[in-house]
């Protein structure tokens, strides 16, 4: 790899102090680290030696984990439409092909947009280009519908990336996850297209009768307003067997790209906890805490028949898996503490159910509730390092 | 009450070039050198000598006037060629040219029943006037103990689990009755418990086989259950107000010696490791001495990092640098000061990582890593959490505590435990740090904030 080295040899005095493009240094340290691990040393004194392990490892380990739920998206998404337009005899490959005629432009956009923010604040601030974009540059994608247009994913990018991550300082510095930011801003400016019947991408094509691109929780929201029996309505759906427990949880439904089965996100949950990047503690608690509110609502009872579903349906439907598996052990946004992330998990499993089931203005509740619970991370992160300051002060004298 | 405790959290690192149980005869260095930087604290350090004047070894060569009645004696006897400063006129180094044969200053000599007749006055007048006091640490902040001071406790570790950390077995082999002498003066300076901390895991070590008058408490567990912080935290925690003293088994030696024999013998044997060193062992030398010789003809590769002390907790001196006060060990490790193609990504056994991140497969490696010097990725800002917490067996927060530093928060470095902890305590948190902060340098600006506080 010589010759590459040269070839940034060759240029790296123009970004050097006194060269042209001096400002623009930071982006060619960040494009030169990333062909090459740099060459900095230990200091004097400190420890002389250092774990082989960085932030670009464990980013890209995520980013890998999402890999199995970004190839199922795409197929999903051929099956979906295929499925609506009553293609019977469609292969595996035609699905996937529709699926990455759909997902891979919105990728495109995500990155390019995303990276050209982060690229342009790295410059103006002259900082070190960090590698959260890395994870938030895949899961932005993943949690949006097929049919989003792509000019709302670069919106949202940006309203991510800078309100979100850079008004506080850049990676590491944010409150809030800043994927489910960019959802979020779609979410309450542009309802239209991410809620509702948009999950399913028809193309041209003619939908086959009685279609209906609802998710499952639509149907519980309904049901839950109207009073109606959800049970027999998801049972009726055009499509027989679609809403059925097994099928929920391999994700062959309608909704997000990449978020639609609990399966492949256990298998990227199996990466993260394997390689110790993900917290485990939050993962279980957060299905701990949405099996256990469902449970809650299944003694309560009442008329909203929302209610009765299953617990264990909770943990299927929806954004949960993908959310506590990938949104909400975003270390920076989570909390902080050991303690504290069976605390924030749990809450966000709670919450996740309360909102789905008794309000019927957001059929999800796992996005709102990783949010919500990102504002309060800090809190509950306060009260344990209270608790170990007060420890402390107990055994004092002075 | 002696305990025993048992301790899950830390990492022990397996790297290639660990002392062999043999001594090597060398040529002893010309120069030695006292480094008044090897002491935290000393601000006001003051020549008792000039360049050209002959010492003995423990002649004092230098006092704080902070703390007047310590002093500083020369390790070796010999001419005092250089008196080295720094910017703003630091003392950095006083050096000395060795004589062949160290004559030793006489300083009165004690049987074990004089040790037993004395008070702690005379005790701690003897050892500060003759150079041995120094081998007292207090805690907090890792300064050098106060004679006006009492201390609740005194703690000693009596093993190391640093990586490639000497043997002590071989090392303190003899010293017993040193040792127990010391151990007797130690318990002199204090109201409350002295406190030998042994490896619960492994026998019990000659040199502490017959120890007595002591508590014996056994702590087992990885790295870094061996180090005096961690042992103090489950013993007896250090508080706001609180003062306790720590020696190491060399300096609990040194100061036995001093008693018994009448001398300031700062004569050890130091463990020569790690991978670019051609024959590990251990070599007999004295205090200050200077670094390249240590190693001389015994080095493998031209670009190599000269450590005096271990990998976690040591000083890159270079090779003509010399031995730190406290040091038993010198590693020496290749430099890796070069790019690596996709380094950040590659799959490999061979990088020794506490992470199993994409790649990091070094788990999966049992034998011994050869390790350099290079960082392994930039400076980042805490992303990772929850890392920090599983290799530090003490209920602290570090996380949390290195924000308080870097925010200057007085009070809430107070709160979260400044004083349980030094450098050392969290060289393995500085360790697997994936955003490589140097958590060491932060964790001493707290310590010098509150201690100036």
């Amino acid at each position: 790899m010589k010759f590459l080295q040269n070839a940034f040899d060759s240029v790296k005095p123009h970004f050097e102090k006194g060269g042209k493009w001096e400002k623009y240094y930071t982006l060619y340290e960040g494009h030169r680290t990333i062909f090459f691990r740099p060459d900095l040393v230990t200091k004097k004194t400190g420890v002389q030696v250092r774990d082989a392990g960085d932030l670009k490892r464990m980013m890209i380990t995520v980013v890998l984990a999402l890999m199995p739920c970004l190839i199922f998206g795409m197929w999903n998404v051929g099956h979906q439409h295929f499925l609506a337009t009553g293609v019977a005899d469609a292969t595996i490959i035609d699905k996937f092909l529709i699926g990455a005629l759909k997902v891979i432009p919105i990728l495109v956009v995500s990155y390019g947009v995303g990276l050209s923010v982060e690229f342009t604040f790295c410059v103006i601030r002259n900082h070190p280009i960090e590698e959260g974009y890395l994870v938030t540059g895949m899961l932005i994608p993943l949690v949006m519908p097929a049919s989003i247009p792509l000019w709302q994913v670069a919106l949202a990018t940006v309203f991510a990336v800078i309100i979100g991550k850079e008004v506080f300082g850049g990676t590491g510095m944010n409150i809030l996850n800043v994927a489910l930011l960019a959802r979020a801003f779609l979410y309450f400016a542009y309802p239209s297209q991410i809620s509702g019947d948009v999950w399913t991408y028809l193309g041209d094509a003619q939908a086959v009768d009685g279609f209906s691109g609802a998710t499952v929780l639509a149907y519980g929201a309904e049901a839950a307003a109207n009073g109606t029996d959800m049970v027999t309505a998801v049972a009726g759906h055009w499509s027989a067997g679609m809403f059925d427990f097994m099928n929920m949880f391999i994700g062959a439904i309608p909704g997000s790209i990449g978020e639609t089965s609990t399966l492949v996100c256990l298998l990227g949950a199996a990466i993260l906890i394997g390689t110790g990047v993900g917290s485990w503690k939050i993962i279980v608690s957060v299905f701990g805490g949405a099996w256990a509110m469902g449970l809650l609502f299944n003694a309560v009872g009442g008329d909203n028949s929302f209610m009765m579903m299953p617990a264990h349906h909770h943990l299927v439907i929806g954004g949960l898996a993908f959310g506590a598996v990938f949104m909400a052990t975003d270390p920076v946004s989570a909390a902080h503490t050991e303690l504290g992330k069976w605390i924030y998990g749990f809450l966000i499993g709670v919450i996740t159910v309360l909102i789905r089931v008794v309000n019927p203005a957001y059929p999800e509740g796992i996005m709102l509730a990783i949010l919500f619970m990102n504002v309060f991370a800090p809190l509950i992160d306060y009260f344990v390092v209270e608790a170990n300051k007060k420890r402390r002060l107990q055994r004092a004298t002075v | 009450m002696s305990q025993t405790i048992k301790l899950k959290k830390g990492f022990d690192i397996n790297l290639a070039g660990k002392a062999t149980n043999t001594t090597h005869n060398i040529d002893q260095p010309e120069t030695f050198a006292l480094k008044p930087t090897d002491f935290h604290g000393i601000t006001r350090p003051k020549l008792l000598i000039k360049e050209g004047d002959n010492v003995k070894a423990g002649t004092p060569i230098m006092y704080d006037a902070v703390m007047e009645s310590v002093v500083f004696s020369a390790p070796v006897s010999g001419e005092v060629v250089e008196v080295k400063r720094g910017a703003k006129r630091k003392l950095l180094e006083i050096k000395i040219l060795a004589d062949k044969e160290v004559e030793f200053e006489a300083y009165a000599k004690h049987s074990i029943s004089d040790i037993a007749s004395l008070s702690r006055e005379e005790a701690v007048d003897k050892l500060s006037k003759g150079g041995a006091w120094v081998n007292l640490t207090q805690r907090p902040f890792g300064t050098i103990a106060n004679p006006a001071d009492s201390p609740k406790a005194i703690f000693i570790s009596g093993f190391d689990t640093h990586p490639l950390a000497p043997d002590l077995d071989y090392a303190l082999a003899g010293e017993e009755q040193s040792f127990q002498a010391g151990l007797d003066v130690l318990k002199k300076l204090t109201d409350g418990k002295v406190h030998l901390n042994v490896d619960g895991s492994g026998e019990v070590l000659r040199i502490y086989s017959a120890v007595s008058g002591v508590e014996i408490n056994k702590f087992s567990g990885p790295h870094p259950a061996g180090n005096v912080g961690v042992q103090i935290h489950h013993l007896d925690p250090i508080n706001k107000g609180d003062i306790a003293w720590t020696c190491t088994p060399h300096g609990v030696v040194q100061i036995g010696k001093f008693f018994l024999e009448g001398k300031y013998d700062t004569s050890k044997l130091v463990a020569v490791t790690g991978s670019s060193v051609k024959n590990t062992g251990y070599v007999k030398t004295y205090s200050g001495a200077l670094v390249g010789k240590l190693v001389a003809d015994n080095v493998e590769g031209d670009h190599n990092r000269f450590i005096s002390g271990n990998v976690f907790t040591g000083e890159s001196v270079g090779e003509e640098g010399y031995l730190g006060f406290q040091h038993t060990q010198i590693t020496v490790i290749p430099e890796g000061d070069e790019e690596e193609f996709l380094g950040w990504l590659k799959p490999t056994t061979k990088k020794l990582s506490f992470h199993k991140s994409i790649g990091l497969l070094s788990f999966l490696n049992k034998k011994e890593f050869t390790v350099d010097t290079n960082t392994h990725g930039e400076e980042r800002g805490f992303v990772m959490t929850g890392a920090f917490e599983k290799v530090m067996p003490m209920d602290v927060l570090p996380t949390y505590l290195f924000k308080a530093i870097l925010a200057n928060d007085y009070d809430e470095i107070e709160a979260l435990g400044i004083f349980e902890l030094l450098e050392e305590d969290i060289a393995l948190c500085e360790f697997i740090d994936v955003s490589k902060n140097d958590l060491q340098h932060i964790l001493r600006e707290g310590i010098e904030l509150i201690r100036n506080s």
